[in-house]
């Protein structure tokens, strides 16, 4: 396919506006293909990260009035060290709380001052805990002890991180499609402009083969360019994003990172793959349509 | 000194296909309709190798229907027609490719890739034959001169006239060495002289041995054509394929 041959590329035409039409829209959905592959991978790393960081974490409010907030924090992780499944329990220390509050209220918070209640970061071991089993002893214990184990709000999340990561690949799926479509398109018209060149083919003995070969080739060599062009385009738009930050959160982290700037090169090959087959089954199609 | 045409084409294949006393293309009790009205009908014939057929009749009888369906282009609406003794329906379309490397076909219009230069249209059977071109290019050359067109090898087709063209055609259908030619109307865009060149090449390929079927309006050819070779003149009237009367 590469080499080609040189002679056969001789008996199409070289010009027309689907060569232009091939080559823009393949470097179109290649600029397009690289912004979705951003997408589906970015939010695949949200959703692993919400998934895994807030499935092995839970937490234990203590709400107490002041003198024995103390006291039922110490019980509340006494009644946590001796449950099945809980590799640590901590208190959190006044300033983690107020760095938690700080988003909200500002840096110079007074957390001593609040009646803020004490939160315990609970680290589950790989099997977790019975969540059902550790709140009737909370309950028991430490009667100002909530146990939050993120399930509430963290399935929420990871489900609008999955959704995100599909919509990502569906988007490629159609991307892929329209490409497909686009060059069809142009190489039917090319086909159809070059209905004299083939009845002369085919006059002179040539096989499908032949002519589909002639056709193809030549697609499948715009179809890897545009596309080429298009990824390059697209990775520097990409690196044009602002850097991934903490406080802007999923919105600047889209992007590639390390080996996943490799997923964008595969987009030319896969461009050129549907262009091939796309431009084969119109040619073979056309010349089935022929005497 | 100019070398014979058999020295100059490919004809090294001929005598191997072994196709002497057997039809080359065969039809048998072939009708042909389109449009829903019958253009042919009940057509047989056997073409056998060397034989010199002129094909003549009126205009819109029939004649380029009946060259088409003599290679392949067109399957019959009834009848058989064989090609080297396959059933035309038989045939795959690669088939009827390979066939047609065997059919050297001369058109009115000649039908040329015009972006090509006129050495390249010549060429164009043993492109997509898969020939080398570089292995071929003194065979080519040589048939290029032997029509006459050695000055105008790098031209493009539009740029050529009528005459070079039908010249440049004729190079082009027998580069293959085919058993069979088929001419359709080969003189009709140029003047007496050239025609009777034309005529003169046609004559030659059949001493060596080609299948030559013509079709003509251009009676004055037919006469000149049977001077000089052993010729059968078949007419197309009422649809029907007739031997045409010794008027001719």
């Amino acid at each position: 396919m590469l080499s080609g041959d040189v002679q056969a590329d001789r008996v199409v035409p070289p010009t027309g506006f689907t060569a232009s039409l091939t080559v823009f829209a393949a470097g179109a959905m290649a600029f397009l293909a690289v912004f979705a592959l951003a997408l589906s991978l970015a939010t695949g790393r949200l959703a692993d990260r919400w998934g895994d960081e807030l499935a092995r974490s839970s937490t234990v409010r203590i709400s107490a009035p002041e003198g024995q907030l103390a006291n039922q924090t110490q019980a509340a992780l006494n009644v946590l060290e001796t449950t099945t499944g809980v590799a640590s329990a901590r208190a959190l220390t006044p300033e983690e709380q107020s760095a938690l509050l700080e988003p909200w209220f500002g840096p110079d918070l007074p957390v001593d001052a609040l009646p803020i209640p004490q939160l315990i970061e609970v680290i589950e071991e790989a099997e977790g805990f019975d969540p059902q089993g550790l709140r009737l002893r909370l309950a028991a214990e430490v009667p100002g002890a909530v146990l939050d184990d993120h399930t509430r709000w963290r399935e929420p999340l990871v489900n609008a991180a999955t959704r995100l990561r599909l919509l990502g690949w569906v988007s490629l799926l159609l991307i892929g499609a329209t490409t497909a479509a686009m060059i069809t398109l142009a190489a039917n018209a090319a086909l159809a402009a070059n209905a004299q060149v083939i009845g002369v083919l085919r006059l002179v003995g040539a096989q499908d083969g032949y002519i589909v070969r002639a056709f193809v080739r030549r697609f499948t060599l715009r179809a890897l360019a545009g596309a080429g062009v298009g990824v390059m385009l697209g990775c520097l738009a990409i690196l044009a994003l602002p850097a991934a930050q903490d406080q802007a959160g999923f919105l600047t982290g889209l992007g590639f990172r390390g080996w996943h700037w490799v997923w964008p090169l595969a987009v030319p090959p896969l461009a050129a793959a549907v262009a091939y087959l796309a431009t084969r089954a119109a040619a073979r199609k056309t010349l089935r349509d022929l005497p | 000194m100019r070398r014979n045409i058999a020295q100059v084409c490919p004809v090294r294949h001929l005598e191997a296909r072994g196709t002497k006393g057997a039809s080359l293309i065969e039809l048998e009790n072939v009708a042909y309709s389109y449009g829903g009205g019958e253009l042919l009908s009940d057509i047989s014939l056997e073409l056998q190798p060397g034989s010199f057929h002129f094909l003549t009749g009126p205009s819109g009888a029939g004649k380029t229907t009946f060259l088409k369906l003599c290679y392949g282009a067109l399957t019959p609406t009834s009848g058989t027609v064989r090609l080297f003794d396959v059933d035309r329906r038989e045939m795959e379309r690669d088939d009827i490719a390979m066939a047609r490397r065997r059919i050297g076909v001369v058109h009115q219009d000649c039908q040329f890739l015009d972006h090509m230069s006129v050495s390249e249209n010549i060429a164009l059977p043993l492109m997509v034959s898969g020939r080398d071109l570089l292995g071929e290019a003194a065979n080519l050359k040589e048939l290029t001169g032997w029509v006459g067109l050695k000055e105008r090898a790098n031209a493009r087709p539009p740029e050529l006239s009528g005459g070079e063209r039908q010249r440049a055609a004729l190079a082009r259908a027998v580069i293959m060495s085919p058993d069979v030619i088929l001419a359709d109307e080969p003189t009709g865009n140029v003047d007496w002289e050239m025609s009777q060149r034309l005529l003169r090449l046609l004559i030659e390929l059949n001493r060596m041995g080609k299948t030559i079927m013509i079709a003509t309006h251009d009676l004055a050819l037919i006469r000149a054509a049977k001077a000089h070779v052993q010729a059968r003149v078949l007419r197309i009237a009422n649809r029907r394929l007739q031997l045409a009367g010794a008027d001719l």
